[in-house]
């Protein structure tokens, strides 16, 4: 059960033949999918492409009815090595996965799948995780097409453009015998539009009736010597057919006026913030009609040096706008305009940042300091000679605003683990410990400052092995159980199990691939109709050989799992030390729970409602709580009280009652602020009856007291 | 300049509002921006939103972006992202939100209602401080208001939880009602309806907040704290009598002395009785002695202020005490505000150790205890433990009330002894002061902020209070010292560990020890 259900949505994917299809990016790719005959489906869930595997998910039935399959893959290189289907079969295939951490996952599948070749249509749909809300490092997904020889578009980011991309892949793909990537940009992914619908059409051969007339070809196979055929092939026929059916079908577009002096080449991703630059410059009108040429490249790989040079013929310099480093497009024009003797300009990088995301005024700054540059005469004096004295002095904020970065949701089982590993850290000093990919990495930032380096996915502990022979404290490891799942069994407990690593492996088991969306795995509780769930953790950790396992199944228990913990730091047994640390992600278990919640209360039925408080006058302000928290709904407050100096811990209405705040206070031995509230929803009649004479004899007690002293609130 | 201008904008361009929302991550950004998307497509807009997904939706700031225009029959081009200086509406789901999107340019004067939700969602970084960390939200409002074309800004939060919802649902009420968008209310109203989750609640905290639009008030600025505003001391007659006459010598200390005074007198008769109010006030007449009105008695207003809080320190019967009050318990009624019909369980996390219960002995026992460690690892094997109690019921409650009983007692106790010494031995110091320097003196008094907290807190706490206060006699007797102390109390309350206070008492050392000749 993913964090967000497509389930309506999917509905609009069986629209036909003319109907006006409104909706967000990555449904549109699906629809597109299915109008173009595909036979397969798959890919692995991350941003921003996550929701892409969950409308594929959701759309389960819909593909089934057309004999499409959807496979969850295992990882990035799964799901390409799943296009192998497409080497032998004429039928298309797509994957998806986020880039460019995908790609290189993938990268083993992705090379040889281009050596060798397709024949059905091969599509990798990846989500260039570039820019403002990326989670990864910033790389291109382009270096990948171009060092497999594998064929790169990147459309125009409005619906019938990604639309249309799909379809021209799956025909590139197959003019050219080469596998094509998509690839969408984080805000291509959700943006919304409509375009006009086609019906949905079954596979020409479905991988069920493959299935029934096997086929293989030796030369398509990765060996000597058909690996030195192949690269030929590729130089000598498949590259050719690809530019041939760029040119052929206009996959590249130009606007603007044929005889310009100047003009821009630009990434079809790029394009509307071109044209809104154009726009604020007085060049280009609302409809995108613009009065400085445009060369987009909706193919970025492979270029079509012909086509550049025609787009180039009259003018007397260029402009290319591509996002990201190094600038692989700029190289390759700017060698093919040297062979060509050209005396053409060609700027690019000198007059845009060659590093980070092209936001708004990067691209206003960059092209206006191109014209600015090669044709004043074509902006407009205000821009000419700008008036600076309208601006007026917005006081300074850069240091009164706080970074946000994200963190452990409200109620998450993870918290606990890493505050019972910062009270073990503080009881036992500083451990050298790696983290994974996932939520579990937040962990890193404060309040709780653990962990230094995070290599991949899966690969938390692998990256502590030069420190698994030993030393005077253990090294410790994080790793999520999407990351276990990803290929850490195996490059990261199978790996220590095989060195004999005496590190500590602590597996953070919420249920879900939570950050990229709350995807189930093998070891998800849920009971799935379509995939098989329920394979637990430890159970896997054993059969690979790890002899000393912990389970945990409630990670609150704070003292529990400092105590595990210490006894994995002390234990004189030889090999790793895995613990399994399970608790359900809050956000998706509140999801799950709270609508049966509000029914059974509306039933009559008994149900208790937990959340947690603070003594405000028994807390003294000084946040060690907090310091072992971070939880969003823990927070701080003012008191009006002119004898208090700093401001008290707090909980606000979003507080689930986790139960973490009571527990650390206990294990920290912190204070004693806390208390726990359970609203008692449809109590019993005996409930009622205890409750009542309890309150009695309480408020008796109370108001005896009270009558001796002086009240002053 | 050798040409004249050929190029004009698009007239057609000002047609497209260009909205923005920045909210944290869990606010339901994305339900508002569909809401505002369906009302525009409804309203015969073409319209076009994004969003950055990822990561940054847990918790962290997120970005959403809206562009329509009257619909034709060509699409328009629109951006896919805000950019700075061209933005019309901005929604800032939280103060420091809007602050952000300030700083990001995306806040201009020429052209952008600011609809902004003057509430604080604190980031982590302003928690984890141990004094006080938060962002100042003053400068926000400040900077708004010179920012914003137009400013929409009340507590929109408080809408929505007011109304059982979240704050998406007051935001689009705030927005609908700044009519900066050429949709009708009924139109929005329509758009709520159709998402068909949550709507009751939704629409009330939409029209909330719509109907709030205009009736906001013009400065945000509330009563100063504490003024008047605590509530006046009840209980018979008797008890009363003996207050006033204590509370009427507190008032007739000098001006800025005696509304501190009457807080602290208050506090410490609340802690203690009526003979520890009059110790605080004897304590307290003690230091204005040697007081003037030069200073505009900032020596005794502070000493009033902390007299009382080392006088009403945290003991195990004060938290037994506070916890058993009638006021507490309607008062965790009324934030828990549970409905008719349930009952109510309260548990209290507590976790003794062999120092509080030594602390509660009578002084002399306490003390021969607390010398012998091999008892009081025994002790603390019988006591440190976890304890969780239930005080909604009868006997757990009364294992309370009987701690809290045993205030008659405490004047006799080891804790009271530690803490009066403590008391005493810090108050003479300062005062030793303040006859060659008078700012000092009151920076000494002020140290007593540092302490805090509980058990581990607690002695951190100590330790930093004792580091500053040697850092004091290091520097007595410098001009600067007063500002020194200052510094140093501040670097204290910075980070737990107090390594930016061990970093400036270096560099106090590094000027006031004598260099050993090279």
């Amino acid at each position: 059960m993913a964090e967000r259900s497509f389930a309506k949505e999917v509905q609009k994917l069986k629209l036909g033949e003319g109907e006006t299809f409104t909706s967000e990016g990555i449904l549109a790719i699906t629809k597109a999918l299915l109008e173009n005959g595909v036979g397969y489906v798959g890919g692995y869930q991350g941003a921003p492409i996550s929701h892409l595997m969950d409308v594929l998910s959701d759309a389960q039935e819909i593909l089934g009815e057309l004999g499409v399959r959807f496979e969850a893959n295992a990882s990035e290189a799964a799901a390409t090595a799943m296009l192998a289907a497409s080497v032998h079969y004429p039928i298309r295939g797509a994957v998806t996965f986020k880039g460019a951490v995908g790609v290189n996952v993938a990268s083993d599948a992705l090379a040889n799948l281009a050596s060798g070749g397709v024949t059905g249509g091969a599509l990798i749909i990846v989500g260039e995780d570039y820019g403002e809300g990326s989670s990864i490092m910033q790389e291109r997904s382009h270096a990948f097409a171009m060092k497999s020889q594998v064929w790169l578009l990147d459309p125009r980011p409005n619906l019938p453009s990604i639309v249309k991309a799909v379809e021209q892949g799956f025909e590139l793909s197959e003019a050219s015998n080469t596998p094509v990537m998509l690839m969408v940009r984080i805000r291509s992914c959700h943006v919304t539009g409509s375009f006009v619908a086609r019906d949905n059409r079954r596979p020409a051969l479905s991988v069920r009736e493959a299935l029934s007339n096997p086929q293989s070809n030796y030369s398509r196979v990765v060996l000597p010597p058909m690996s030195f055929v192949q690269e030929q092939d590729k130089i000598d026929n498949r590259w050719p057919a690809a530019q041939k059916y760029i040119v052929d079908n206009k996959l590249n577009e130009t606007f603007g006026p044929a005889d310009g002096k100047i003009g821009i080449v630009l990434q079809g991703g790029m394009y509307n913030s071109v044209i809104r630059a154009l726009q604020r410059l007085g060049l280009a009108d609302i409809y995108g009609a613009t009065d400085v040429p445009l060369y987009v490249l909706n193919v970025t790989y492979p270029i079509v040096p012909e086509e550049f040079q025609a787009f180039c013929a009259g003018k007397s310099s260029v402009l290319v706008v591509e996002e990201g480093q190094p600038e692989f497009i700029e190289q390759a024009l700017g060698a093919a305009l040297y062979k060509a003797g050209s005396d053409l300009t060609l700027h690019g990088k000198d007059m845009l940042p060659m590093a980070g995301e092209y936001t708004g005024q990067v691209m206003l700054d960059g092209v206006e300091s191109f014209l600015r540059a090669e044709a004043p005469d074509l902006l407009p004096a205000q821009r000419r000679a700008p008036n600076r004295d309208a601006e007026t002095d917005i006081p300074d904020l850069s240091k009164t605003v706080p970074i946000r970065p994200p963190g452990f949701c409200t109620g998450c089982p993870e918290r606990p683990i890493f505050a019972a590993l910062k009270l073990t850290e503080k009881q036992h000093g500083k451990h050298q410990i790696t983290g994974d990919i996932g939520c579990h990495l937040f962990a890193c930032l404060p309040p709780f400052e653990i962990g230094g380096s995070t290599m991949g996915y899966g690969l938390g502990p692998a990256s502590n092995a030069a420190f698994d022979g030993g030393g005077e404290r253990r090294p410790i490891s994080i790793i999520g159980d999407g990351g276990f799942w990803h290929n850490g069994l195996s490059s990261s407990i199978g790996n220590a199990v095989y060195n004999k690593s005496d590190g500590i492996i602590v597996v953070v088991d919420n249920y879900y691939s939570a950050a990229t969306g709350g995807q189930d795995i093998l070891s998800s509780r849920a009971d799935s109709a379509t995939k098989s769930t329920g394979h637990p953790i430890a159970e896997a950790v054993k059969g690979v050989g790890v002899k000393w396992v912990r389970q945990i199944d409630r990670t609150y228990d704070v003292p529990k799992m400092r105590k595990i913990l210490d006894d994995a730091l002390s234990t004189d047994h030889v090999g790793p030390k895995v613990i399994v640390a399970s608790s359900e992600c809050m956000l998706n278990r509140q999801r799950r729970e709270r609508p049966l919640a509000a029914k059974a209360i509306k039933d009559g039925r008994r149900v208790e409602k937990p959340r947690f408080g603070v003594d405000e006058d028994v807390c003294t302000g000084d946040h060690a709580c907090i310091r072992l928290s971070g939880c969003p709904s823990l927070s701080l407050k003012k008191l009006d009280d002119p004898l208090r100096d700093d401001p008290v811990a707090s909980i606000d209405e979003s507080c689930v009652g986790c139960g973490n705040c009571g527990e650390v206070a206990d294990a920290a031995v912190l204070c004693p602020s806390f208390y726990r509230a359970d609203i008692v929803h449809n109590p019993g009649r005996f409930e009622r009856l205890m409750s009542d004479v309890s309150q009695a004899v309480i408020g008796w007690l109370q108001a005896r007291r009270s009558q001796k002293r002086l009240e002053f609130s | 300049m050798n040409e004249l201008a050929r190029k004009t904008a698009d007239p057609r361009l000002g047609s497209i509002i260009k909205l923005a929302i920045m909210a944290v991550g869990g606010q339901g950004g994305s339900v508002l921006t569909n809401w505002i998307e369906d009302c525009a497509r409804a309203s015969g807009y073409a319209v076009q939103a994004t969003s950055v997904a990822g990561v940054a939706q847990r918790t962290g700031a997120t970005i959403y972006y809206i562009e329509m225009a009257p619909a034709a029959k060509k699409q328009p081009v629109f951006s896919l992202m805000p950019a700075a200086g061209d933005v019309d509406i901005l929604i800032a789901a939280e103060m420091m939100e809007a602050g952000r999107a300030i700083l990001r340019g995306f806040v201009t004067p020429d052209r952008t209602t600011l609809v902004a939700s003057s509430h604080r969602a604190l980031a982590v970084s302003e928690k984890t401080v141990p004094g006080d960390g938060m962002a100042n939200a003053d400068e926000v409002v400040a900077a708004a208001k010179i920012a914003a074309q137009r400013l929409v800004l009340f507590d929109m939060n408080k809408i929505a939880v007011d109304n059982g919802t979240v704050i998406s649902a007051s935001l689009l009420g705030a927005l609908a009602g700044s009519e900066t968008l050429p949709f009708s209310r009924e139109a929005f109203e329509t758009a709520i309806r159709a998402s068909g989750r949550g709507v009751e609640n939704s629409l009330a905290a939409f029209n909330a907040a719509y109907e709030a639009v205009g009736a906001e008030p013009t400065d945000e600025k509330q009563d100063e704290p504490g003024a008047d505003r605590a509530a006046q001391p009840s209980g018979s007659e008797s008890l009363l009598a003996r207050y006033r006459a204590l509370e009427s010598r507190a008032e007739s200390l000098p001006g800025p002395v005696a509304e501190m005074a009457v807080r602290g007198l208050r506090s410490v008769i609340d802690f203690q009785d009526f003979d520890y109010g009059r110790e605080y006030l004897d304590r307290l007449e003690r230091v204005l002695a040697l007081d003037n009105a030069k200073g505009e008695h900032a020596l005794s207003r502070e000493a009033a202020k902390y007299i009382a809080r080392a006088m009403a320190y945290d003991d195990v019967i004060r938290v037994a005490d506070l916890k058993t009050r009638l006021s507490r318990f309607e008062r965790i009624r009324q934030e828990m505000n549970p409905q008719d019909g349930t009952r109510m369980k309260l548990t209290e996390f507590m976790h003794p150790r062999a120092e509080e219960i030594v602390g509660m002995l009578p002084a002399r026992l306490g003390r021969s205890l607390s010398g012998r460690p091999g008892t009081m690892k025994v002790i603390d094997r019988l006591f440190n433990r976890g304890r969780r109690l239930r005080s909604d019921r009868v006997l757990p409650f009364l294992q309370l009330y009987v701690v809290g009983g045993l205030r008659r007692w405490r004047r006799g106790t080891y804790r009271h002894a530690i803490e009066r010494d403590h008391l005493e031995t810090w108050l003479d110091t300062a005062l030793g002061y303040v006859a060659a320097d008078y700012d000092l003196a009151v920076e000494v008094i002020r140290n007593r902020r540092l302490i805090k907290g509980y058990s581990d807190t607690h002695a951190r706490g100590l330790s930093k209070f004792d580091k500053v206060m040697d850092g004091a006699s290091i520097v007595a007797g410098r001009p600067d010292a007063a500002d020194w102390v200052r510094r140093l109390r501040e670097a204290a309350l910075q980070d737990e560990q107090g390594k930016a206070l061990d970093g400036a008492l270096q560099t106090i050392r590094s000027f006031t020890e004598p260099q050993s000749a090279a």
